[in-house]
């Protein structure tokens, strides 16, 4: 249907009176941001990359991500963010169903998809706060200058440095709990890194929550019935998907690899 | 048939899918990814490899089936795979630039550390005891299973 169309006017397509990428400005300029927004990701992630390539020891993502909220201290490494990434990914699919509600011109449908994707915002965004704070306030053993210090991860802070043996603390007379870790201090430039990076993400998301909570009053309130389209929902649905997409190689750099 | 999207602007109607077989066709795809990628994340935990070929190999693995996540994401949700040829290729042309940016930097922070390492003698120092450390870390953890 489409590529018919686009044969037909093939000669007069740049020639004025067309969009010659047959969509409407606000999506073009919606696709555009999103370019450049992804530029300053990459930014972000590649310089976290240069960092880490110049350090001689990185902590591995599975021994600092390894907690679940109600479990305590069992070692569950990756486990709570892949939770994240099934809610991110799940309300990247209700907004899909949401923008595709809306090309049927659906209210009902429109406002059902919307609110569930709002809905999977906030969880994701309670997670990350869950996250944040535990990292933040959690309390682990490092040994600095021959003496233990219980340190948080903070952005002057960072306790997973190499694990130090048991017997390296025997020899230093410190005693410790036969299950308990000791690490010596870490990189500093992690925690700067992953704050700034998460909450940068973070922020999307929440702005992304605040845009659907607007579509969704005005999808309810019959906006978009009385001008007789959603493109709307589109223009907000390509940027909750850029949030996804973002994800996607956060949960790469910093949780995976 | 612009006037079915009563816009000011012509644009030629994209005609909608009827169906949301696609939708959900692409969550199971990215969900399998997902799965996948975390089962081989946890390997390299559970395997515990030292820095090696194979731990590089099972990181480009994650890579690539990321960046296939991500091709689904934009060609499908975002609906990009439907629009017209000259739309997709301003899109994606510019994000070519990634490549050389990541070669460059990358080389760059690995190029610091050698140089660090050579002529910072406190730097290299402290690096081979944290390696000395790690390695001494295992033997424990090998003797204690054992």
């Amino acid at each position: 249907m489409t590529t018919t169309a686009v044969s037909q006017h093939q000669t007069k397509w740049w020639s004025g009176g067309k969009s010659p990428f047959n969509v409407e400005y606000g999506k073009l300029m919606m696709w555009y941001f999103l370019m450049s927004d992804s530029f300053t990701f990459g930014a972000f992630l590649i310089s976290y990359g240069t960092i880490r390539f110049s350090q001689n020891y990185w902590p591995a993502p599975s021994i600092v991500f390894n907690t679940f909220p109600g479990a305590g201290e069992a070692n569950l490494p990756l486990a709570f963010v892949s939770v994240m990434t099934f809610i991110l990914i799940m309300s990247s699919v209700t907004m899909v169903l949401a923008v595709h509600e809306g090309h049927h011109g659906n209210r009902k449908g429109v406002v059902k998809w919307l609110a569930w994707t709002i809905v999977g915002g906030f969880a994701f965004l309670g997670c990350q706060a869950w996250e944040w704070n535990h990292l933040i306030t959690g309390e682990h053993l490092v040994l600095v200058n021959d003496h233990l210090e219980k340190w948080g991860q903070s952005m002057s802070h960072n306790p997973w440095g190499p694990q130090v043996p048991h017997i390296e603390l025997q020899r230093l007379g410190i005693s410790v709990a036969e299950h308990e870790k000791v690490f010596t201090p870490g990189p500093v430039a992690f925690g700067g890194y992953f704050y700034g990076i998460t909450g940068f993400h973070g922020f999307h998301v929440f702005s992304g929550v605040i845009i659907n909570i607007i579509m969704l009053t005005m999808a309810q309130t019959g906006v978009f019935d009385r001008k007789g389209h959603y493109l709307m929902i589109e223009k907000a649905g390509l940027y909750w998907h850029f949030v996804d997409l973002v994800w996607v190689f956060v949960f790469l750099c910093f949780y995976l690899i | 048939m612009a006037e079915h999207f009563a816009t000011t602007e012509v644009t030629v109607h994209h005609e909608p899918s009827s169906s949301t077989k696609r939708i959900w066709k692409v969550f199971w795809i990215l969900l399998i990814i997902t799965i996948i990628e975390l089962g081989l994340g946890l390997s390299i935990y559970a395997l515990d490899l030292p820095e090696s070929l194979k731990l590089l190999l099972i990181k480009i693995v994650i890579i690539i089936l990321s960046l296939s996540k991500a091709f689904y994401i934009v060609s499908v949700f975002m609906h990009l795979g439907d629009e017209i040829r000259n739309l997709i290729m301003t899109i994606a042309v510019p994000l070519l630039l990634f490549t050389w940016f990541i070669y460059a930097f990358l080389h760059d922070g690995n190029s610091y550390k050698n140089l660090r390492n050579k002529y910072d003698k406190y730097y290299e120092q402290r690096g081979k005891q944290q390696m000395e450390m790690k390695k001494e870390d295992k033997a424990e953890k090998k003797a204690e299973k054992k």
